[in-house]
């Protein structure tokens, strides 16, 4: 079916290849963005009910949860005025939203959904990620420099430390799953983790500490609480993105789910085993691997989010400092060398690519 | 149309070069030093590009990870802090421009020098790569086989940078009020809280 409809797009020549690409991206795009929608319906349920209530429960009520009440929030910023402050820098402003944006949705390119399901198969897809990951900040200090407002400014100054701290943690951990898989792509990091024992084979075991490290580190680079010290409600307002309105605004919302999305997705394929069954291959039909798991994974990684925030109170500035700095570095660097010593006396063992 | 899409990569190539140099041109003539930061990063950026048109995927992403990543962002994030005055900056531009010239000269020279333009002319472009070549493992297998000891003596040299950078500036004022959360941690119940058997109160005219 794919293979046909590339065949046609093709026949077209060189047009034909660039629609051919455009309806691939959009492929990872429009599920990304209707997964942020019902994300942010999940959020609101699951926190209101950890809060004993009820959440969004009347717009298009089907079993006491309201399914549209994100699209009619959408449409209602959409259709808000974006006022732009006097002195607010005019290009920067409006430039801010995107690069929050384009960073979020790019670094989907590489994210495997199951064997073979990938939009670029590159090589180096491990450090692409990082990257982009990592270029989400500039949307963040552009923002709240163009504000020319304090509060937008101390939240993006926040975030600016925040971010590069917790990615030198993050990227470590990433260098401990590269050791182990002996791969930077994504894929062959996934097949590196199969294996009869089903997920006693996925890396988490071996590298538990690189594995939570990792994900509390991913809720750190995005800002969510209790590391969500860049929009602080209670100190500094809504931090960056204090003064952006209407569909400004909805951008940013949306850039952080769906980075949010992407470091669920990224700890299910760097650490427990992306689309691969967690049962033995010898149980039937459970045992079969397919991306329903990957989603199953995800679902869980995304809950534990909303989770963090009904739980934890917000982390002060120097105390995220510590953790990031003098925690999680420490024990990573020093994880890297056990995972080493682990491949150099074969109890794991490396895909040969 | 044939004629583009047969020459796409020189388009590309000259597209991206164009905008490096560009952007080059406006890191150092613009008057605000937040744009300047931001069109660096542009030509970083830009430059990675070209990289990656020379198949070299590893060192493009290397240099966008590690310069537009975190190098740029600390800039931006010093520039942002500093509130640095341009026109002050801009007093003595007439005076240094003969200093200015003869660096630049200099620098120039060097750079020829180096490339050799009879090098430059003859340089190879890349060759068609064979299928499943991938240059993050060549760059790996050079820097841990032929270069290893160069390679330890930069990291070695790197650390020691860092060690002395964070003891050079690291102050120790008394009387702050430090959070040591070892003790905090370490803190026994029973040396914070007493306990006191006493009688119940009531209500102010009730029973007792």
């Amino acid at each position: 079916m794919i293979d046909m409809l590339r065949e046609f797009f093709l026949g077209f020549g060189p047009i034909g290849l660039l629609i051919w690409t455009v309806i691939k991206v959009l492929a990872i795009v429009m599920p990304v963005i209707l997964g942020v929608a019902f994300y942010v319906l999940y959020e609101r349920k699951v926190i209101g009910w950890m809060h004993s209530r009820h959440g969004p429960q009347y717009l298009g009520r089907v079993f006491g949860v309201g399914w549209i009440q994100t699209f009619a929030d959408v449409l209602k910023l959409l259709l808000k005025e974006i006022v732009r402050p006097s002195r607010a820098h005019g290009f920067l402003f409006y430039l801010a939203p995107l690069l929050a944006m384009a960073p979020a949705l790019a670094a989907w390119a590489v994210v495997p959904f199951d064997d073979g399901l990938v939009l670029a198969d590159i090589n180096a897809g491990l450090l692409y990620v990082l990257v982009m990951t990592s270029m989400g900040v500039y949307g963040i200090i552009i923002a709240g420099w163009a504000s020319n407002s304090k509060y937008a400014f101390l939240g993006a100054m926040r975030s600016a430390a925040q971010v590069i701290s917790y990615e030198i943690a993050m990227g470590f951990a990433l260098v401990g799953v590269l050791v182990a898989a002996g791969s930077l792509n994504l894929s062959t990091i996934v097949l590196g983790q199969q294996g009869p024992a089903g997920l006693l084979n996925w890396y988490w075991l071996p590298l538990l500490p690189l594995f939570v490290i990792f994900f509390i580190s991913g809720v750190a680079e995005t800002n969510r609480a209790p590391f969500d010290v860049a929009e602080g409600e209670s100190e500094i307002v809504a931090g960056f993105h204090v003064e952006y309105s209407g569909a400004a605004f909805a951008i940013f919302f949306l850039a952080e789910y769906a980075n949010m999305i992407l470091v669920c997705f990224l700890t299910a394929i760097l650490f427990t085993g992306g689309w691969l069954s967690p049962f033995p291959e010898a149980v039937p039909v459970l045992g079969v691997d397919g991306w329903w798991w990957l989603l199953l994974k995800v679902l869980f990684y995304m809950f534990v989010f909303l989770w963090f925030r009904a739980t934890f109170p917000r982390y002060r500035y120097d105390q995220i400092m510590r953790l990031g700095w003098k925690i999680f570095i420490p024990i990573t660097i020093v994880w890297i060398l056990v995972a080493a010593m682990m491949v150099h006396f074969g109890l794991l063992t490396q895909m040969d690519a | 149309m044939e004629l583009i899409v047969n020459n796409i990569e020189l388009i590309a190539f000259y597209l991206f070069a164009g905008i490096a140099t560009a952007a080059a041109l406006a890191v150092i003539t613009v008057r605000n030093p937040v744009y300047a930061v931001l069109f660096l990063v542009l030509t970083f950026f830009s430059t990675a590009c070209v990289w990656l048109l020379a198949r070299a995927e590893f060192l493009a992403i290397v240099l966008v990870l590690v310069y537009v990543g975190a190098v740029m962002v600390l800039f931006l994030f010093v520039v942002m802090m500093l509130d640095v005055r341009t026109d002050k900056v801009r007093e003595g531009f007439i005076r240094f421009l003969p200093v200015g010239v003869l660096v630049a000269t200099a620098m120039l020279v060097q750079m020829i020098m180096m490339i050799g333009v009879q090098r430059l002319a003859t340089l190879p472009l890349p060759a068609e790569v064979p299928e499943g070549y991938s240059s993050t493992e060549a760059v790996g297998m050079a820097l841990f086989t032929d270069y290893i000891l160069p390679f330890e003596i930069a990291a070695l040299i790197l650390t020691v940078a860092i060690i002395a950078a964070i003891a050079l500036t690291l102050r120790r004022r008394p009387g702050t009020k430090h959070q040591d959360v070892g003790d905090q941690v370490r803190v026994d119940p029973a040396s914070r809280l007493r306990m006191v058997s006493m009688r119940s109160e009531g209500k102010p005219g009730g029973k007792p």
